[in-house]
């Protein structure tokens, strides 16, 4: 009861079980929650913080903006749209790449943020991701992906579906270059961004509970009128089903992550 | 369908020529009564058939043309196939689940020249749509695809798909199998193919299941096929809440074929004859070929790292963004 007389900037609901947590206890343990080990979402900012060493990261390509090149309008026109993201997101678009080191062991990098436009890939994350991995093939670094995406961006029309091949083309490369992969998927990974670079680490890390899939959930309800299995396209389910080779908990993927680098390391 | 009731098998933009075709009926009737013969008379009922399609179809809205692509009698890859190859022989399953049925794929010649064609599969009734699953694959599917793109690549056959697909399965199966990671592993293999590889939209090119088999050196696209991201009914249900303002979102995602070569997405533009494919598949068939001759031509004197290269490179120009100078800068200039 005495939860109510908090001030509400003090503290945090969980949306899976509703307990009110302290904003601190909240950041200290990583943005999950301690009662039912729900991974809150985490802007690309908090990931870095969360996963690189301090004062490391490098941000590149941080000049690259969406365009409303195809005019699109639905309930708001994108030119718009892209305006208010920048303001909510308080980033340029839905990906943040840079290098930087995780346990002193370097990497190129590329976090996206669900914040922005639902984490959506347009022309912008699709040139991001594809010159971070032409970086690290450059400079022989690995690649580490941390995917937060409802997918492609749909006021980009066919140009985000072309970013799923631009991208996937550039990994193929970095195989050749026998440089790794390591794809971290976080709530929530699904359509197009799934369906290309997501899906095709060498290593494929996923937290727990995240929704990781190709169509969502409503879709196949949908489609085929019938009830989806319980924990159904949950990183648990993909493990399960051979699709992810770990799921990890957000205060051991720094670590899992460092022995990945480690396994690597040339 | 016979012939004859494909081309009666009207799309709702075509109404103005439902009272043509009563009327080319009805002097039939009488023509047969023996009394009269009204040859001419519907040779000139014809002749305005002819010429009010030429003017509807001259100025198709998007969502008209989405449903000229996902006509019922639209000819269908195995079509395609019989018309334009010789030798065919299908080969089935991902050697790993199970044989696809929504993809379909083999060896074939192209006037002696020996090809490996790939193509989405969908029926021209519910009975077959249900057998093809609507032209929608499962992983099976992809993987199948993948395989037979791989063997054309060791033996250095050309690869040609045709594309007609709503979209991967969305389904339980589908998913617990893969489908994200067999449509992606797909583009990534796509991208090294060392082989000559063409792609053709021929009805419905449903976003990742499309280009899950689409990724060629030479990307072409029949008249009234579609090509996008999200069906415009998936779209329009997503931004404005309401499948029934799909031709705006038709619209608005710019998604025929004349769209996509100013996008620089696609290469060319197959001309489909009067009314759509379904009018007269051998001609469109026989268009199709032309193209692939065409531009297989332009890509037999390329060595397979070239074709690799050519195909990197097409894909890695795709985007359309900004890159402002940094606000430092602008800061800088001011001062
Ligand atoms: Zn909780």
């Amino acid at each position: 009861m005495a939860k109510l007389d908090i001030p509400d900037n003090l503290w945090t609901k969980c949306s899976k079980c509703n307990a009110a947590i302290f904003n601190k206890d909240l950041e200290a343990n990583l943005k999950v929650c301690p009662k039912c080990n729900y991974h809150f979402k985490l802007s690309a900012a908090e990931r870095i913080a969360y996963t690189v060493d301090e004062g490391t990261f490098e941000e590149f390509d941080p000049a690259l903006e969406p365009k409303d090149f195809l005019g699109f309008v639905d309930t708001e026109p994108y030119s718009k749209r892209i305006n208010s993201a920048k303001l909510k997101a308080g980033t340029k678009e839905a990906i943040i790449t840079g290098k930087g080191t995780i346990g002193t062991l370097p990497a190129a990098m590329g976090i996206m943020d669900f914040s922005y436009m639902g984490g959506s890939m347009g022309s912008v994350v699709g040139e991001k991701v594809t010159r971070i991995i032409e970086y690290a093939i450059d400079h022989k670094l690995p690649v580490i992906i941390v995917s937060s995406s409802g997918g492609a961006r749909m006021q980009e029309g066919i140009m985000s579906l072309m970013q799923m091949a631009k991208t996937s083309a550039a990994l193929g490369r970095l195989r050749e270059y026998h440089l790794p992969y390591i794809s971290i998927m976080t709530d929530p990974t699904t359509g197009g961004t799934s369906a290309s670079y997501a899906m095709l680490g060498d290593i494929n890390l996923a937290e727990p509970g995240a929704l990781i899939c190709f169509a969502g959930p409503r879709v196949i309800e949908q489609t085929i009128r019938q009830k989806l299995p319980p924990g159904f396209q949950r990183a648990e389910y993909l493990q399960q089903h051979g699709m992810v080779d770990k799921v990890v908990h957000r205060k051991d993927m720094r670590d899992i992550l460092i022995k990945t680098l480690e396994f690597f390391k040339g | 369908m016979a012939k004859e009731e494909i081309k009666k098998n009207l799309m709702g933009f075509e109404k103005p020529l439902e009272e043509l075709y009563k009327k080319i009926e009805h002097l039939n009737k009488v023509s047969s009564s023996g009394k009269m013969d009204f040859k001419e008379e519907i040779k000139m009922v014809e002749k305005r058939i002819e010429a009010s399609r030429r003017d509807i179809f001259s100025q198709l809205t998007p969502i008209q043309t989405t449903q000229v692509a996902r006509h019922i009698s639209r000819p269908t890859t195995l079509d395609y196939i019989n018309y334009i190859f010789q030798d065919f022989v299908e080969l089935h399953g991902d050697r790993n689940f199970a044989d696809d049925l929504a993809m379909v794929g083999g060896f074939a010649k192209l006037d002696g020249l020996p090809c490996m064609v790939i193509g989405h599969q969908k029926g021209m009734n519910t009975k077959e749509n249900l057998y093809r699953n609507f032209g929608m694959a499962h992983p099976e599917g992809y993987r199948k695809a993948l395989r037979l793109m791989r063997l054309a690549d060791r033996f250095n056959r050309p690869i040609i798909t045709f594309i007609d697909t709503p979209g991967a399965y969305p389904g339980i199966g589908a998913e617990e199998r893969g489908q994200a990671e067999a449509v992606a592993k797909n583009l990534r293999a796509m991208a090294e193919l060392s082989v000559p590889f063409i792609a053709i939209v021929t009805g419905e090119g449903g976003s990742g299941g499309a280009l899950g088999i689409g990724m060629g050196n030479k990307v072409l696209m029949l008249e009234f096929s579609i090509y996008s991201v999200i069906s415009p009914e998936g779209c329009a249900s997503i931004l404005f809440r309401d499948a029934s303002r799909a031709a705006e979102a038709a619209k608005n995602m710019k998604i025929t074929a004349k769209d996509l070569l100013e996008l620089g997405v696609i290469d060319d533009i197959i001309k489909e004859p009067l009314g759509g494919a379904h009018q007269d598949a051998e001609q469109t068939a026989k268009n199709i070929k032309a193209g692939i001759l065409k531009h297989l031509e332009g890509l037999k004197n390329l060595s397979s790292r070239e074709l690799i290269a050519d195909r990197y490179n097409k894909y890695r120009k795709m985007g359309i963004f900004a890159e402002v100078a940094e606000l430092a800068d602008a800061h800088d200039s001011k001062s």
